[in-house]
Order: C-alpha cells, then sequence, then structure tokens
C-alpha cells in the first residue's frame, strides 16, 4: 500500500503520481490522507487501481475516471466521477450536485443522499444512490441506470432520453417527456445486478421505473408547452 | 376622370415584405423559424472604420522588402505547451455533425497547411480532423457529447464554450435528420431524433465553480494544454474580467454576425451585441487587469477579408477567427448550384437552412451522396489559399500603417466612418478628434 498526504504534495502531487501509473503497475493500492475537501483528487485516471480517500473531498473527485476504483470515506463536492468513463467510484458519505454528470461507464454509488441534477446528461454510467436525490435529476438523461433507494425531488428525468430511473422511494414530481414505466423481467434482472454491486439490502420488486414518454424526440408545436 | 393623379400603392416600412411573409408563415406552421448562420440585418462592422495610413507623421514599411509579422502565441499565461500559430487567423468551433466528415476534414487540411489550428464542436473529435489538423483545439461544452479524456489529452487546446454570439444564453440542437449512425454513436443517443444540447453546463454554474472547472481539465492533461473560454457578445467587459478571473489563457469573444447550425431566427437577431461593440470592453476588461496581450483575446463574428483582420487586430485583439468565411472558402453557397438552391426554395448566397441537412456543397450535410460531392485535399486547398489572401491583406495594411508586426496595429491607426461604429470602436469620427462618449466633440 502506497500513501499520498495532500498536506505535503498537493492535488497536483496526487495526480501527477496516480495518472502516471502504467495500466500494468504493481502499485495498484494508494491510499490519500488529509484530502481536506480540496477539489479535483484523483481525476482523470486511467489504470486499473485502488484508491482510498480518507476525508472529505471538494468538487469533481474521480472525474473522468477510466478503470480506477476509487473510494471516498467521506462527504463529497460537486460532479463526483463527472463524465466517468469506466471502473467505480464509490461515496460513503453523501455527494452534493451534478454527481455523475455526462459520465459514459463506470459505477458510481454514493451510500448517501446525493443532492440536485444526480445524473444529469448521463451517457451510460451506472448510479446507485442509497438515499435520496434532489431536483433535477438525470436530467436530459441519455443512457445508463440511475437507482434511487430513498426518495427523488422534483422533475425527475425532465427532458429524459433513453437512461433507465429506478426509485425506491417516492418522487416529488416528474419533469418533462419523463413517465413511470413498466418494470419488465430484464429490468429487474438489471437492478438486481445494481443494487449488488452497491452491497445493497433493497428488494427489485420494490422500486418503480421511470424513462422516457418520447414524445419531445422531434420538435412537434403540438407539444410546445411541455418545455 | 382618368387622368386625375392617383395615390400609388404604398408598402410599409414596419410591414415590409419580409416581415408579412414571416406573418404568414409562423400562422401556417405555428412553429418559430430556425436557420444556421448569423445576423444578416445591417449593422455597425469593420466596414465602418478606416486606417488612416502613414504619410509624414508616421512612415510605411516597403511592401516586398520589409517584413511583416503574422505569428501568434496562444496559451502563455499557464499552459505548458502554449500553441505558436504561423497567422492570426483561426478556424472556430464547427461540430461534425452539423457539418459532413470531408468538411471537417477540408478545414483540417486548409487551416494545417496555412499554420493555423482549427477547433471541433459538440459532438466530439473525429480522426479525420484530428488527423488532418496540425493545431486542434477541442471544444468543451455544456452537451459533453463525444467529451472523453483520450480525446482531451490529443487536442493542443481546450476551448470551455459558455456561449456563442448568434445565440448567448441559448443551447443548440441538431435536429433528427441530420443524426446519421455515426453521429448518433458519437453522441450516445438513438438515430433519428432531435439532439438538444444545454445552454448550460451540467457540473458548474458561475465563475467561482468555472475556475474549478478549468483547474480539473489542467490536472487531467497536466497542464500541457493552453485552456480557452468561449463566449458570446453579451456583456464582454464582465464576462472577460470573469473569464480571466476563472483562469483562462485566452479568450474568445463572438459577436452575433458569428453563424451558428442551427437556432430560432429571432434568437440570431435579437440577442447580442455586434462583434465591433465587443472588442472594445473586452480588450478594457484585460488591460484593467493588466493582462491583455498575457491572457490572448480572440475575436470572432463576421471575419471577411484582411482588412476585417487588421482592425480586429487594431483594436486590442491577438487573433481572430472564422466560421462562415471558412465554410464559403471551401464551397458554400456557391452559384456553382444555384439550380439547386432554386429547387430548396432559395438562392446562392442566402441558403441557411443548414440544419435541414440538404446542402447541395456537400457541407453542412449527412447525406453520403451530397457530403461526396466535397473533395476534402481540393477545398482544403480552397481554404489555404483564402486563409494567406487575409493575411496578405492584412500585412499590406500594416506596413502602410508603417508595422513590422500585425500586433502592433492599434486604435490610433483608424478612425470611423460613422458615429455609431466612433463610440463602439472608441476611435475619432473620420475628420474630427472626436470619440463619442470619450472626448468632447
Amino acid at each position: 500500500m502506497n500513501e499520498l498526504d495532500q498536506s505535503t504534495v498537493g492535488v497536483r502531487g496526487i495526480n501527477s503520481t496516480l495518472q502516471t501509473l502504467p495500466a500494468n503497475t504493481n502499485e495498484k493500492h494508494w491510499v490519500v490522507k488529509n484530502p481536506k475537501g480540496q477539489h479535483n483528487i484523483a481525476v482523470g485516471l486511467s489504470a486499473p487501481l485502488q484508491v482510498e480517500i480518507n476525508g472529505h473531498v471538494g468538487f469533481y473527485c474521480g472525474g473522468m475516471n477510466q478503470h480506477s476504483e476509487i473510494t471516498i470515506h467521506g462527504h463529497a463536492g460537486v460532479g463526483t466521477a463527472e463524465n466517468m468513463m469506466s471502473g467505480l467510484v464509490w461515496v460513503k458519505g453523501n455527494s452534493s450536485e451534478s454527481a455523475g454528470a455526462t459520465g459514459n461507464g463506470g459505477l458510481l454509488v454514493i451510500d448517501g443522499d446525493a443532492s440536485s441534477r444526480c445524473g444529469i446528461s448521463m451517457k451510460g454510467i451506472d448510479i446507485v444512490v442509497g438515499g435520496s436525490v434532489g431536483h433535477m435529476s438525470a436530467f436530459m438523461g441519455q443512457r445508463g441506470n440511475l437507482v434511487v433507494c430513498g426518495d427523488a425531488g422534483d422533475a425527475l428525468g425532465d427532458s429524459i432520453y433513453e437512461a433507465r430511473l429506478y426509485v425506491k422511494g417516492k418522487v416529488a414530481s416528474l419533469g418533462a417527456d419523463c413517465i413511470e414505466k413498466e418494470m419488465r423481467a430484464e429490468h429487474l434482472a438489471d437492478l438486481e445486478r445494481l443494487l449488488k454491486a452497491a452491497g445493497r439490502k433493497e428488494k427489485p420488486t420494490d422500486f418503480k421505473r421511470y424513462g422516457s414518454a418520447r414524445k419531445l424526440y422531434n420538435f412537434s408545436v403540438d407539444h410546445a408547452d411541455a418545455y | 376622370m382618368e387622368n386625375t393623379p392617383r395615390t400609388p400603392p404604398r408598402k410599409s416600412a414596419t410591414f415590409d415584405d419580409s416581415t408579412l411573409a414571416e406573418i404568414r408563415r409562423a400562422a401556417s406552421t405555428g412553429i418559430y423559424d430556425i436557420r444556421g448562420a448569423g445576423a444578416k440585418r445591417k449593422l455597425p462592422h469593420f466596414d465602418d472604420l478606416l486606417f488612416l495610413g502613414a504619410s509624414i507623421s508616421r512612415y510605411p514599411l516597403e511592401g516586398y522588402r520589409e517584413k511583416c509579422g503574422t505569428d501568434v502565441v496562444l496559451g502563455t499565461r499557464f499552459a505548458k505547451k502554449p500553441i505558436h500559430l504561423q497567422i492570426p487567423i483561426t478556424i472556430a468551433g464547427m461540430s461534425f455533425g452539423s457539418l459532413s466528415a470531408n468538411a471537417k476534414e477540408a478545414l483540417g487540411r486548409g487551416a494545417s497547411a496555412a499554420g493555423t489550428s482549427t477547433t471541433t464542436g459538440d459532438g466530439g473529435m473525429t480522426p479525420e480532423e484530428r488527423g488532418q489538423s496540425k493545431y486542434l483545439v477541442y471544444q468543451y461544452l455544456p452537451s459533453r457529447y463525444g467529451m472523453n479524456p483520450d480525446d482531451l489529452r490529443k487536442a493542443d487546446a481546450i476551448e470551455v464554450v459558455i456561449g456563442q454570439g448568434a445565440k448567448p444564453g441559448g443551447g443548440g440542437m441538431l435536429l433528427g435528420q441530420k443524426i446519421s449512425d455515426r453521429v448518433a454513436a458519437m453522441r450516445c443517443l438513438p438515430k433519428g431524433i432531435d439532439q438538444r444540447s444545454a445552454c448550460r453546463h451540467p457540473d458548474w454554474t458561475g465563475p467561482d465553480d468555472l475556475e474549478i472547472k478549468i483547474a480539473e481539465l489542467r490536472e487531467i492533461t497536466n497542464w500541457e494544454k493552453p485552456i480557452y473560454v468561449k463566449i458570446g457578445g453579451a456583456r464582454p467587459y464582465y464576462d472577460v474580467a470573469l473569464a480571466v478571473k476563472a483562469g483562462a489563457d485566452v479568450v474568445v469573444v463572438d459577436g452575433m454576425q458569428g453563424g451558428t447550425a442551427a437556432t430560432q431566427e429571432v434568437f440570431i437577431e435579437h440577442v447580442g451585441q455586434p462583434t465591433l461593440a465587443c472588442i472594445r470592453p473586452a480588450v478594457r476588461a484585460l488591460q484593467e487587469l493588466n493582462m491583455h496581450r498575457k491572457v490572448q483575446l480572440i475575436v470572432s463574428g463576421g471575419i471577411r477579408n484582411g482588412a476585417d483582420v487588421a482592425k480586429a487586430l487594431a483594436l486590442g485583439a491577438d487573433a481572430v477567427s472564422i466560421g462562415t468565411a471558412a465554410l464559403v472558402a471551401l464551397g458554400d453557397n456557391d452559384p456553382h448550384y444555384e439550380a439547386e438552391y432554386n429547387a430548396l426554395g432559395t438562392t446562392a448566397g442566402a441558403y441557411d437552412d443548414w440544419h435541414e441537412g440538404r446542402d447541395p456543397a456537400g457541407i453542412t450535410t449527412q447525406d453520403p451522396e451530397l457530403a461526396k460531392r466535397l473533395d476534402p485535399v481540393k477545398a482544403g486547398r480552397r481554404l489555404y489559399n483564402y486563409l494567406k489572401v487575409l493575411t496578405l491583406e492584412a500585412q499590406t495594411i500594416a506596413r502602410a500603417n508603417g508595422k513590422s508586426h500585425v500586433h502592433n496595429l492599434e486604435p490610433e491607426d483608424l478612425c470611423a466612418l460613422t458615429i455609431e461604429a466612433a463610440a463602439m470602436a472608441q476611435v475619432p469620427l473620420a475628420g474630427t478628434d472626436w470619440i463619442p462618449g470619450k472626448t468632447r466633440f
């Protein structure tokens, strides 16, 4: 196990060390000490590392991650794992707004609550939130799955494309073109896999599925009031 | 009675023919007019400025013997690898999706031959344009279509797009008819559906967040790449100051004549400021922060010839960017296709339904048959020729004003033909010492 102390090497020191490790490195396990809420910790990683961050982090932790497994033992700021391509980012606490924004792949797990715009413009990422998400979550979600074990705020899935949303608790309101959809066997299987990967005990059958009504896919003046 | 004079039919200046036609079109369709390109109305522009030239008080440089430099270095503030261009004219961001792959390749070929950069657009980076572009600026847009760290690291610079002159405050729209299999795959969306691009970034709001976002992009790319911030001509003084505060290496200011692939006509013509009105406030912001020439300023929106280039530089820009003019150089709106433009209900020079994907010139289309019409090698050569002419023209003017580098042009080399242009460009009205708002008549 290798250690990086943010107090000593700074964010630049952490990132330059982790970004330059080759894909076949033997030094796979890293611990980041004293993150102190700093922004941009462990961004742009591309090797299959296990990175543990012992404390709270600021914006964009795990941003654009490829292949690494990053665990945040604390709370996370805005845009956690934004535009993640692959790998795993796991927040043991809560995460602020725009978690998993525009993510293309990989898995983001937030044990606590996520704030507004969780999964905004998601493009293939899977997100499992143990608690609740705020308003406008999965706004313009294109692809991937957002699983919410608690409640969802207003305008869930507004202007959604093909992302799939699963919520166990209450949904304050659905956004434009987002509707409740039938939960078929394939969805239950997906949900079971995601819950298991996130270490959750919830039963897939307790969730409802939401997605696009596909009425706004091509502009029609008769739907203009929905915008 | 037959000889009684009659009042001839008189059309309203307010309700003119095009206004009436638009009312009828709106009433019949129920939807606003969408089109490409920038503002078409007559606006105060570079044509309203003149260079003074040299005589006794200033002496000129010899056209064929004395050197007049044109190079520019972009990204000297923070980037480890600034880009050094041979000419101060870059190619503006235009997406694969709105343009064909051949058109993107042609832009790359022409720009590279001329020693300048080209820019991606909404939808990501294609191998064609990366392969053919010596210097490629990768746009970082609200939609993040096609965004990935591998391409980010392949770029020579990164342009965080906040807005554009044709629609400051607006997002984008690529209509379903232009969404081919390849475009759809790059954007992670089904084929044939309208692709909306958000007007705000999904994971930051305001200048303080932007500073963190720029730092993230620098961290991901090892602080190597110049980071540009592109803004539409809304409030250039404040927006440029905030972009500098947020850590930009380069600020791009795009006036309302700057083109778009597709936006509402009402947005294009009624939101934002003319390019001429944007430059001096942008330069003032940089000067007040002691950042003029340290953070480079690129100006775009309606640059057509070397005089426009020289005027923008004289007002304080470090470089200009061209989009519409570059497409025309490739072959857009060429009278050669007049019969086909007529069949589309338009005429060469007026065709702006770029969003419909039926461009006879094969540029703003994803139709493989139409796209084939544009030979990327020949079209690239045309763009190269055009860029050379712009450069030669700008040099001619710079030498005539006694400058050994185009960057030595200054506002004192200019006068204005109209009071409006004098006020906007803050140069004296021709024949006077009067700068409206600055000096007394």
